[in-house]
């Protein structure tokens, strides 16, 4: 289930507290990095970290637990179980990755043009983008995936057109709250044109903080895919995912612990990682927007 | 109250467009969608036309699944041949319970943390902000895997499975309700220190008030205002958790049906469970919309 | 010009001569002391026994811990009577001291006054007294007593016993001092609970009767009703109602009058010397000399923790002996400031003289203008009326009888709310245009339409002797540098992501080279260093960004500034330096200006002319000194009246004997 973290961030401290901010609050931390660059490289090269086959069936070394040879253990169909977590980051990110990526996208850009456009137009945008977010994006994505079936692809189509109304109603305030702000006021009494001013101030401060914002969220797409391959209508068996993985070790929890608990970490690990860096760059920007 | 009631329609409207312009967009004949997976006969694709007004012009079906839908009738699933509504009624109320008690959990675990911890340091602060990290990170499926595996096939209180009794209701319940507890107690806490360093607090503090009283009777309150917004996520970390939760712990319920449904691709039923789930949302945020009436007098003026 | 810095950051030690006359204390060197006052010797009368406020003597250094003999010239203090005593009192926050060896004492019916600019540590004193010095406070003190009890060995539950019984707390704007979700009336009856002052039964009649005796009308609908929405004059006085509910022997008000407007502090005032007059000790907390010259009996002023001269108000604040203090009072605007510098009070540079005053015939169309009545207004009419659609360009400096800026017959309504009515003006060349008014009155919807960010809805302005409203913006633009704004609040004006230097350069049309020598050359103007243009406005101080505001405004050469309320949110010495910059700046540039501002002192020092406005109206207009001399508007007689004044009739801001003779030395 797509948790979208609550907006509730702590109000900006005084400004005295805000000058002896210690350099670390600055800095992504070290260890969620680190941790997001290995997920990163399972990603990109899964056999550099794993060398059995994901796939590859092996009934003699069924529920084998941790150990030598499996250092994660083997599932109920004696697969390497490190071999099909390091693989099945490949699923799981990329759905979460390119489902954000659709969604901020659009998100921005329905954000903007209603942030930008006539009164009426905005007002009939911004109501829609309001129904539409009252909808639980998990049942949003439901709807999308029984029309269009199961499937990697579809998965994808579902949680990304879940996920719109957010980012354009967020990114329709912060136009809204940009337009207004003095810094527009003080440049039209520079002379400046409303094109000049549009991209001089408007754009680069409404989308400045948008990779946090991507950030956080794909955290919650992750989540959310996964959740829907646990419900199986994500990438079918046998491919590794980690939301499937679970799914299926659902059944040998009672004998094989290890099943459940390594894409668990996985997903955990990734998002809690994700948030924390998101919500470190989240306070650099803080102050920084008008 | 009038505009509250106007949007809440508008929800409601939009919720029936959005599910029946998916039915339209959805690929392949509309009759093809309609049948499913479900038995495929030139009796029951005659029935189907006629109950959708397939043969008529396209705002006339609109305004057809509208007035059908004002009527309470919620159409029929030709896969299991029934009737939807009556699909709904009979799986509504083990969901309503689940919620009913995850939300109880959640809220009264998230209130005991905020009022414990605020104010109380960094070591509090920060044992908060760690639970609330784990409860957004966390798939609810896994926190419902680890308490299956824990209390059930470790320790052996709960069932595994079923919705037999009050005993099958706790883990489900949980695993619903400590995502909620998490966030919702970590709003709360953040809501209660600041409170804490407003002026108003000062001048409390300075008439004599203990710390507890002022908690009480003033930091609270003004907590609750920004747990309150949070009404959209909430309701829809409840629906949206309750699906999950149904199928990790085969209980039955409307997130059961709708999985059913979206796996055996029965359109109706699946857009009457959007239908429903807008619904509950519109209750739940007039519900709460008046609690923040009740709570911050200054919104009514 | 001044090469100065702001002093507005803490931290930083000042280096800015005429305020840095005070060095810290305990740290002062006898030989950099004023000639002239240091040699005096002068013991304050009653305060002799201090041996503290005499520079000369190079006994400051007694400032530091353990030196302080509190036996100060108040009835009973220092001795065991005193309501509060405390000596050497340190107050740190995680290693950083606020407060550096305060010594303190109130005696029953005496009114103490602790005076300084942001981050004195006055508050932080203040509430200390309460045992409310805030989380993680590390206080420290040689002698504490509070109620004739040792208060170093209080714990929470002593410290409650006192809070609201023994001392009442009275703080800065009510609205957010009172809890905005309750009734007044039950955080009146709180105080009432939590003491058990009267029983429970007759609460509900006491609450009206406390609201009543702070001249609250019709207590009974008043109580029912919450913070926000009361005027802000009644928030202020529940807040004291409910600070005296339990008749506490002591109240102590932390800026009860800051943010309120002056009629209104006025009356809050008055309520709080009634409070004193009934027998209660006042401990007031300000950064406005003046209100607490009017009620004190003694003054300490504070400065980075520490308290730099101590005694009687009115010799405090007449013949000052510290140079902190001295600087205090001669930075704080008024009208025996004209013409000199607030910081050191040097004459200022003559402006170019504005052409003649408006009663000249210099031209057919102002003939018969009178210079009595809103002899404004009328000239302002005949110029709108006389003001045709032709883009008539900026006339050359020569042309100085042409007004630069005239509204005619404004009107600009929200809603059904009129927020400008026929409000007429005229600006002339190099000339100031004060604006006065309490808030609503609609000083600041009137900056709005004279820049053209808001179009009339009635009459017109005119810039340069062309149309100016009712133009597209498209048409405007090319002139819009002519008019520049400088605002309350610069960071807001400013893009968060820019830097200092590019923030000044945004308005210059200028090539590269040109353009970074120009921002360089602006910066030096308005007294920064040429490294602050990297800097990004977070990390500047108030008055730096001021500064950066003033020269982005300035960039342009704009032959009009409107400055809307440019220093209400700085502290009075930097108020003062920037006061001076802008007088300066506009004595260099021959800009004229319109001067938005709710404080009349500051008007009456730099202004030329002013209008007096009151709910959208101007009620009042003429010569800055005749208005202020001889109101004749009813309100304005209020508002002048209302002016806070410090002892022996002096108005705000008059200097002693220092700024005499700085004053005679000028002339």
């Amino acid at each position: 289930m797509p948790a979208p973290t609550p907006t509730a961030l702590p109000a900006a401290p005084p400004a005295a507290v805000r000058r002896r901010r210690p350099r670390s609050a600055v800095l992504p931390p070290l260890l969620p990095s680190a941790l997001l660059g290995l997920v990163a490289l399972a990603v990109a090269v899964p056999g550099l970290l794993a060398g059995a086959d994901p796939l590859a069936a092996d009934p003699l070394a069924a529920l084998a637990p941790p150990g030598p040879g499996h250092w994660f253990g083997s599932d109920h169909l004696g697969r390497d179980v490190l071999a099909r977590v390091v693989h099945g980051a490949r699923h799981s990110i990329s759905i979460g990755v390119v489902a954000t990526a659709l969604a901020v996208t659009s998100g921005v850009l329905l954000g903007l043009a209603a942030g930008l456009s006539p009164r009426w137009l905005d007002e009939a945008l911004a109501r829609a983008f309001d129904v539409l977010s009252t909808l639980p994006e998990l049942l949003l994505a439901l709807l999308v995936v029984a029309i269009t079936g199961p499937g990697t692809a579809n998965v994808i189509f579902a949680i990304a057109v879940a996920q719109i109304p957010a980012y354009a109603r967020v990114i329709r305030a912060q136009t809204f709250v940009v337009r207004r702000s003095g810094c527009v006021e003080q440049a039209v009494t520079f002379g400046r044109g409303r094109l000049a001013i549009t991209a001089g101030h408007v754009l680069p401060n409404v989308l400045g903080p948008i990779p946090v914002l991507a950030t956080i969220g794909l955290g919650t797409a992750i989540i959310a895919g996964s959740g829907l391959s646990f419900l199986g209508m994500g990438p079918q068996p046998p491919a590794a995912e980690w939301g499937a993985m679970l799914s299926e070790a659902r059944d040998y929890l009672r004998v094989a612990w290890w099943e459940a608990l390594f894409p668990g970490l996985a997903i955990t690990l990734t998002v809690a990682c994700l948030t924390v860096v998101g919500r470190r760059l989240q306070r650099r920007f803080e102050g920084r927007t008008p | 109250m009038i505009r509250r009631l106007g949007a809440g329609l508008a929800v409601l409207w939009a919720a029936a467009t959005a599910s029946y312009l998916a039915l339209l967009l959805a690929p392949g004949d509309t009759v093809d969608v309609l049948v499913g997976e479900g038995p495929d006969t030139p009796q029951i694709r005659a029935a189907i036309v006629r109950e959708w007004g397939l043969d008529r012009p396209g705002i006339v079906q609109y305004l057809a699944y509208l007035w059908r839908l004002l009527h309470g009738d919620l159409g029929r699933s030709y896969q299991s041949q029934r009737g939807v509504g009556e699909i709904l009624a009979t799986q509504v109320g083990p969901t309503v319970q689940l919620t009913l008690a995850a939300a109880a959990a959640g809220v009264t675990l998230a209130g005991l943390i905020a009022v414990v911890t605020a104010g109380r340091g960094r070591a509090a602060r920060a044992a908060v902000s760690a639970a609330e990290l784990v409860a957004v990170s966390v798939p609810p499926f896994l926190i419902g895997i680890v308490l299956l595996a824990v209390f059930s096939f470790t320790l052996g209180w709960f069932p595994v499975s079923g919705a037999a009794g009050p005993a099958a209701l706790v883990l489900p319940a949980l695993t619903l309700g400590l995502p909620i507890a998490g966030v919702l107690g970590q709003v709360l806490r953040g809501g209660l220190e600041r409170a804490l360093e407003q002026p108003f607090a000062l001048t409390a503090r300075a008439r004599g008030l203990t710390e507890r009283a002022l908690v009480t009777r003033h930091a609270l309150r003004h907590a609750l205002i920004p747990a309150v917004t949070l009404a959209g996520w909430f309701t829809g970390s409840l629906l949206g958790g309750a699906v999950i939760t149904e199928v990790l712990f085969g209980r039955p319920g409307l997130g059961r049906v709708a999985v059913d449904a979206v796996t055996g691709r029965d359109m109706p039923v699946v857009m009457a469970v959007v239908l429903l789930s807008a619904c509950v949302y519109v209750v739940i945020s007039t519900l709460l919309d008046l609690a923040y009436r009740a709570i911050d007098p200054q919104t009514r003026s | 010009m001044t090469t100065t810095h702001d002093q507005d950051l803490p931290p930083t030690p000042p280096d800015d001569p005429p305020i840095a006359h005070a060095p810290a204390p305990g740290t002062e060197d006898p030989g950099r002391s004023e000639p002239g006052t240091g040699d005096l010797g002068r013991s304050v009368p009653g305060t002799g026994d201090l041996g503290r406020s005499v520079p000369g003597t190079g006994d400051l250094g007694g400032f530091g811990p353990g030196a302080a003999d509190l036996r100060a010239g108040g009835p009973g203090g220092g001795d065991g009577r005193a309501l509060v005593a405390v000596e050497d009192l340190w107050v740190g926050f995680g290693g950083v001291e606020v407060v550096r060896g305060v010594s303190l004492s109130v005696a029953p019916g005496e009114c103490v006054a602790i005076v300084g600019e942001s981050g004195s540590g006055k508050s932080v004193t203040a509430r200390t007294l309460l045992g409310l010095a805030g989380p993680g406070a590390d206080v420290r003190a040689s002698a504490f007593t509070v109620a004739g009890q040792d208060a170093l060995g209080f714990g929470p539950r002593e410290w409650r016993a006192l809070r609201g019984r023994f001392a009442g707390l009275v703080l800065q704007d009510a609205l957010v001092s009172l809890d905005p979700l309750r009734t007044v009336g039950a955080e009146i009856a709180e105080v009432l609970a939590v003491h058990d002052v009267v029983p429970r039964a007759w609460r509900g009649s006491r609450v009206l009767e406390l609201l009543e005796s702070v001249g609250v009308p019709e207590p009974e609908v008043r109580a029912r009703q919450r913070p926000h929405e009361l005027s802000g004059g009644l928030r202020q006085r529940v807040l004291i109602a409910s600070a005296i509910a339990a008749e506490p022997e002591l109240i102590i008000a932390d800026e009860p009058t800051t943010a309120l407007d002056v009629t209104v502090q006025a009356q809050v005032l008055r309520l709080l010397a009634e409070r004193r007059a009934a027998g209660s000790a006042l401990l007031l907390i300000s950064h406005d000399l003046a209100v607490v010259g009017s009620i004190a009996d003694r003054v300490l002023v504070m400065r980075e923790g520490r308290v730099v001269e101590e005694g009687p108000a009115p010799d405090v604040l007449v013949a000052p002996a510290h140079a902190y203090t001295r600087a205090l009072l001669a930075a704080v605007p008024s009208a025996a400031s004209r013409g000199t510098r607030l910081t050191d009070g040097t004459p200022l540079p003559r402006r170019p003289a504005p052409p003649e005053p408006p009663s000249s015939p210099a031209t057919p169309a102002r003939a018969g203008v009178q210079p009595s009545g809103l002899a404004g207004d009328r000239a302002a009419r005949s110029y709108g009326a006389a003001a045709p659609g032709k883009g008539v360009e900026a006339p050359g400096p020569g042309v100085g009888a042409v007004p630069v800026l005239v509204g005619a017959g404004l009107g600009r309504s929200y809603g059904s709310r009129r927020v400008v009515d026929d409000v007429s003006f005229v600006l002339h060349r190099g000339e100031t245009l004060g604006v006065v008014g309490e808030s609503g009155s609609g000083k600041t919807t009137l900056a709005r339409l004279a820049l053209a960010l808001l179009e009339p809805d009635q009459g017109r302005v005119s810039l340069l002797g062309g149309p100016w409203s009712g133009l597209r913006e498209r048409e405007r633009r090319p002139r819009r540098p002519r008019i520049q704004l400088i605002s309350q609040n610069p960071l807001d004006s400013f893009d968060p992501r820019h830097t200092a230097g590019r923030l000044i350069a945004e308005p210059l049309r200028l090539p590269g080279r040109e353009r970074r020598a120009r921002v360089l050359d602006l910066l030096a103007r308005v007294g920064l260093p040429p490294d602050m243009a990297a800097r990004h406005p977070r990390e500047l101080s108030g008055g730096q960004r001021q500064r950066i505001a003033i020269a982005r405004a300035l960039g342009p050469r704009p032959d009009v500034l409107v400055a809307d309320e440019p220093v209400s949110a700085l502290d009075v010495s930097v108020q003062a330096q920037v006061l001076d910059l802008l007088a300066e700046l506009q004595a260099e540039y021959g800009t004229a200006m319109v001067f938005i501002s709710h404080d009349l002192g500051v008007v009456h020092h730099l202004a030329d002319r002013v209008l007096v406005m009151k709910d959208g109206r101007v009620v009042e207009e003429g010569d800055v000194a005749e208005v202020f001399a001889r109101p004749r508007h009813p309100y304005t007689r209020e508002l002048v009246a209302a002016v806070p004044r410090l002892p022996a009739g002096r108005p705000a801001g008059s200097r002693g004997t220092a700024a005499e003779q700085r004053v005679g030395a000028g002339t």
